[in-house]
């Protein structure tokens, strides 16, 4: 077994310890730090992915940025927010039900699907080019017309998120 | 090496516990991080395939990319309804914002 | 190739060689190396803290007419480590209904965080931790991490000033991270690059001289990202009781100290590798380890200007600083990325003379054009008016109680 495979299986269980912890943690700022540690084993996998851009960007918009969000947001809402309630719903075993459905129809059609086993198995040596990707990001050719949707989509939330959020003098609640 | 199987049920496995987090939560926080936990499972999916299967193009690149851009603005926005709705009705349990409810 | 050309590649090719030798499969004996590594690494840099923490005491005490710390070896050099010794023996305290976990893991993470950039820092040509080729965003992401300590000891400790320091503080940290990640785009340009050492590499002239409005933004930025003075509010000593760190004591405070100065020598090693040319001098390709000896000259000429930044500057209001923030430096900072890639595409690059003066005089010209707009800003600025107010007393003159009284005592 090499080091990198010793390195997926520590950092897949340590991630998936925390995506569990993350949804069932009872205190939610609990929670929201297990959901760090989550999206930090990601970041490791991606680097295990030859995608050094990506993991730096899981970490930069996921943990600095979502994260912080969402902590701030359990801070701001963290009076009702009490240990005293149940953390789930009356139908929490429909719930683990139909998780562990969808993840055995994964299952069997992943098994079921020839591609899973190709003839490379292994990733390609080289890191991703970002050259080449923010060149394709603004290329009429290539994918302008999403960057920009994206860009005009990141601009409404960002219009969207203060108009909601902001405090109106004088009442109307 | 690591087999392109591995990450596939790994994200997969991920994605379920995002679903449970998604479907038995109370809290709209909770929703919203089995969501992320969701999208980054689908993340995970797509850079592999990316890296096993097509490394010479970038279609798989630009679409995690896209998907960042989507989860941060799902986040901003739904936490700014989540902290909107606090402010209104005091509290943050989904059950509890039934105005809707027939 | 021998010990005194490179004395780093030897020994990494030697420990290389003795770990295969030893019969370790060559993705364990790399795992070993880089393990052996990082240690290396983590290790000098906190020991550089114990000799920062002296020099800073020193200079400042020079500044304000005292001696500093002259007791503990000559010119009182062991000071530090007296004052180590001290903060070994005091008591933790766990305020009560504290998150256990959480309080202790912010230390950690705190100076964690700020080990995490040496790790992409080219110190010579052949010696860095990794050479990423996204290291630019990596320092960015690193030092959101910074944030997260700050988070997790303010809500940590159970205490409201706490949390309330923490919120300021993040606001502070991730308002400042506009205009740097904007100002950190400009080198990054010119290198063509986001690798540290590539951007090293490309500068044959010092990007300090191509854009020195950007160096002079991406150092006050740095400063109010590390929390030093004048941008201190996070913790200002003099005026509050710390900050979001008020529940710590013994060595989990100690570890926030440590953290503070690591972070303050390590935006002056970035300011150094990112505008003065890094490792850059005569004889640093042939010998690399003078590229050392050049990085820590021009690295301790920067750090000496932000102590005696420290040492001068009265602190910011709260208000100034996100007004400083918000209404210059970030909107200032896109215009000069603006200008300098218009101007980078203008000049070609074999010209490297004409693209110097150029990019000076349109740095010039966008000083002189601030200047004008703060000077109308700052006369068209609403003046609070100091107008005579009848100041209420206990007995007013004119009642006709006064008017009797004093009428009789006449």
């Amino acid at each position: 077994m090499s080091a990198t495979q010793v390195i997926f299986l520590v950092t897949a269980g340590v991630t998936l310890g925390a995506a569990v912890m993350t949804v069932s943690a009872r205190k939610m700022m609990h929670a929201a730090l297990w959901l760090v540690l989550a999206l930090t084993g990601i970041a490791v996998l991606f680097v295990l992915l030859q995608s050094s851009f990506f993991a730096v960007a899981q970490v930069l918009i996921y943990i600095g940025a979502i994260a912080i969000l969402i902590i701030f947001s359990v801070m701001l809402t963290r009076r009702i927010v009490q240990e005293q309630y149940p953390s789930v719903n009356r139908f929490w075993w429909v719930a683990i039900l139909l998780a562990l459905m969808v993840f055995i129809g994964l299952a069997v059609t992943l098994s079921s699907w020839r591609g899973l086993y190709p003839d490379r198995q292994a990733v390609n040596e080289h890191p991703e080019d970002i050259a080449a990707l923010g060149l394709a990001l603004v290329d009429p050719a290539g994918f302008v017309i999403p960057f920009e949707v994206a860009s005009l989509l990141l601009l409404a939330a960002l219009v969207g998120a203060i108009f909601i959020a902001i405090e109106r003098k004088g009442g109307r609640r | 090496m690591i087999p392109l199987s591995w990450y596939l049920m790994f994200a997969a496995l991920l994605f379920c516990v995002g679903l449970y987090g998604v479907l038995a939560r109370r809290n709209a926080i909770g929703i919203l991080m089995g969501v992320e936990l969701m999208l980054n499972a689908v993340n995970i999916n797509l850079l592999a395939f990316w890296s096993y299967l097509y490394a010479m193009r970038l279609n798989g690149l630009v679409f995690v990319a896209i998907v960042f851009v989507a989860a941060a603005a799902e986040a901003a926005v739904g936490l700014a309804l989540i902290i909107s709705a606090y402010r209104r009705r005091n509290t943050v349990i989904v059950e509890e914002l039934s105005l809707l409810k027939g | 190739m021998s010990f005194w050309a490179d004395p780093y590649r030897f020994l990494l090719e030697l420990l290389y060689g003795l770990l295969i030798g030893w019969g370790l499969p060559a993705s364990w004996a790399q795992f070993v190396l880089f393990l052996i590594g990082a240690f290396a690494l983590g290790t000098a840099a906190l020991l550089l803290v114990v000799f920062l923490i002296w020099v800073e005491r020193k200079v400042v005490a020079r500044i304000q007419d005292r001696l500093g710390p002259n007791r503990v070896g000559p010119w009182g050099i062991f000071q530090t480590i007296a004052d180590i010794g001290k903060i070994f023996t005091k008591e933790f305290i766990t305020p009560v209904g504290a998150d256990w976990l959480l309080y202790n893991l912010a230390p950690i993470l705190s100076v964690g965080a700020v080990l995490m950039l040496w790790a992409v820092i080219p110190l010579t040509m052949t010696l860095y931790g990794v050479n990423l080729n996204v290291a630019v965003l990596y320092i960015i992401a690193v030092g959101e991490l910074g944030e997260m300590a700050v988070i997790l000891a303010g809500w940590g400790s159970n205490n409201k000033y706490a949390v309330l320091a923490a919120f300021r503080a993040v606001a502070q940290l991730i308002s400042y991270e506009v205009p740097l990640v904007v100002t950190l785009l400009i080198p990054v340009m010119f290198a063509g690059s986001m690798g540290l050492n590539d951007i090293v590499q490309a500068q044959s002239v010092w990007f300090i001289f191509l854009a020195p409005m950007t160096a002079l933004i991406f150092f006050i930025v740095s400063i109010a990202e590390v929390g030093r003075a004048p941008f201190d509010l996070v913790e200002a000593e003099s005026e509050l009781v710390s900050g979001f760190n008020i529940e710590y004591s013994g060595l989990k405070f100690g570890f926030f100290f440590v953290a503070d100065f690591l972070h303050a020598f390590t935006i002056a090693l970035l300011f150094a590798t990112l505008f003065l040319g890094g490792w850059r001098g005569p004889g640093a390709a042939q010998y690399p380890m003078l590229g050392f000896v050049y990085l820590m000259i021009k690295t301790s000429v920067v750090y000496f200007i932000v102590i005696l930044l420290r040492a001068s500057l009265p602190r910011f209001r709260i208000d100034q600083m996100m007004n400083l923030n918000w209404k210059l430096l970030t909107p200032l900072s896109m215009a000069v990325l603006i200008l300098t890639a218009l101007l980078d595409k203008l000049i070609p690059s074999s010209q490297p003379f004409i693209r110097v003066i150029g990019m000076v005089v349109m740095n010039v010209i966008i000083l002189l054009v601030l200047n004008e707009i703060l000077k109308l800003v700052e006369t068209r600025r609403p003046r609070p008016v100091v107008a005579p107010v009848v100041r209420p007393v206990a007995r007013l003159p004119q009642t006709p109680s006064m008017q009797n009284e004093s009428g009789t005592s006449l």
